[in-house]
């Protein structure tokens, strides 16, 4: 128990019924998942807490989000700006599957071209990027060639 | 690389023996006039926004090959200027071309045609990212005045943070073993993405301020000119115009074999007294884009292999 009365568990796990909880996320970039995922707009119960100790990190940020499962376009988010994250799917307080979000070799429709010349910039073409390294994270567009690192990272 | 239906649209896009090919192809353009090797085929030439060598280079490399050409050289007497996409153009110009040549002011535009066109398109310019045909006849006059691309110790001077000229010829030249000198004023400095690259392909580079300090250990110097657009204050700009002049008293520390080169148009970067001197090949290397984009033109079609 810790001092105000509340057990140690039900502060860090506060159970949900049914959502996901994602895990291993760097504490710099929670708060930008927040933002990503929109999850201030949510009705449904949202905790996010950082500097967890992890034995692999160092520190983490852990997000629980009661009641919604992520699309394939917002797990791909994830996986860039959370590269070890685990997306733990929860049904009736349990653990049904783990999902670990992978960074594809090539990402559409998802990242914004940080060059305001870029011609996907002006309605011609659908954003594409080529991985170029996973970690530290560099993008390379497909079109104007300019490089995107997780820093300037703005999804569209 | 089987050369026939390839788009020409960065040097990234190309390996060591890609490259060579190509000039040893434009060696035999330069060799042997050829004047019925494009008869029947037309080039379209579509330029965006305006450009002197490029467009008269390409228009005298393909009708010197016996080829026909049709197209703009401005927007405005086009339908872009009833608000036409890129993409209708394209997709209209392709059924009255065997080849596209094209030049437009936002980056990533000869991509985006090189995806919709059903014939080879090859990129004139797209706006500050490549110019890959300038890279290729760079590389030509290097090897040209040189006798060889492998282990040379190359300067560029100027503007080096926006001079995609110097990008894309630094990007080619670290498949040949090249050293490295960047000098420029530290606003105009080598964009830190670009030195990463080279020197994860362990290219050897130098960055440094001091032009008299490095210009004796030069075999290339590559100026480019300082684009009076960057810097809205004139007082900034003269400072920086002036910071490198290529004269007779600088080149006298120089290797007797240095060879200067500009991509030009010049403004104040090289002195006019140098252009009579072994060192300029400047006017040689304008002159080198024709058999380099006749290569280009030829290999593309399948006018040759």
């Amino acid at each position: 128990m810790s001092e105000d009365g509340v057990s140690d568990k039900e502060l860090k796990v506060s159970a949900i019924k049914e959502g996901t909880v994602i895990d291993h996320i760097p504490c710099e970039n929670a708060f930008r998942i927040v933002r990503v995922l929109e999850l201030q707009k949510t009705e449904d119960v949202v905790t996010l807490g950082i500097n967890f100790k992890s034995g692999k990190m160092g520190k983490k940020g852990v997000i629980k989000i009661g009641r919604r499962f992520l699309s394939r376009e917002e797990t791909d988010k994830i996986a860039l700006l959370a590269p070890d994250a685990v997306l733990n799917i929860i049904k009736d307080y349990k653990v049904t599957e783990k999902i670990r979000p992978e960074i594809p070799d090539v990402i559409t429709g998802t990242v914004k071209c940080s060059n305001p010349n870029c011609v996907t910039n002006h309605g011609e073409a659908a954003q594409r990027f080529n991985v170029v390294s996973r970690k530290p994270l560099s993008l390379r567009c497909a079109y104007c060639e300019r490089l995107t690192g997780e820093d300037e990272i703005t999804f569209l | 690389m089987k050369f026939k239906g390839v788009h020409i649209i960065s040097v990234r896009d190309f390996g060591k023996d890609d490259i060579l090919y190509i000039l040893d192809c434009a060696a035999r353009m330069e060799e042997k006039r050829r004047p019925a090797l494009m008869a029947g085929r037309v080039m379209a030439s579509l330029f965006f926004e305006p450009s002197t060598r490029t467009r008269l280079s390409f228009d005298s490399a393909m009708r010197r090959l016996g080829g026909s050409v049709v197209g703009f050289s401005s927007p405005k007497a086009t339908s872009l200027a009833k608000g036409e996409s890129l993409k209708d153009t394209i997709r209209m110009v392709e059924g009255y071309s065997d080849v596209i040549v094209m030049r437009h002011p936002l980056d990533g535009s000869a991509r985006l045609a090189s995806e919709i066109s059903r014939v080879p398109v090859i990129n004139g310019g797209d706006g500050t990212n490549q110019h890959p045909t300038q890279t290729f006849l760079d590389l030509y006059t290097i090897r040209k005045c040189k006798g060889r691309l492998e282990g040379l110790k190359i300067g560029f001077v100027g503007d080096l943070k926006y001079g995609r000229t110097v990008h894309s010829l630094a990007e080619a030249l670290k498949h040949f073993g090249a050293e490295m000198y960047f000098i420029s004023l530290d606003e105009l400095r080598m964009p830190g993405t670009h030195l990463d690259d080279l020197a994860a392909h362990g290219v050897r580079c130098h960055e440094t301020s001091d032009i008299e300090g490095v210009i004796g250990l030069l075999d290339i110097l590559y100026a480019t000119r300082i684009q009076q657009e960057r810097f809205p204050d004139p007082v900034e700009y003269e400072r920086v115009k002036g910071a490198f002049v290529i004269d007779g008293m600088l080149l006298e520390k120089a290797k007797p074999d240095l060879k200067v080169m500009h991509p030009l148009p010049r403004r104040d970067e090289i002195a006019e007294e140098v252009d009579d001197s072994d060192f300029a090949v400047y006017f040689e290397q304008a002159r080198n884009g024709i058999p380099v984009r006749q290569a280009l033109l030829a290999l593309v079609t399948g006018a040759i292999e």
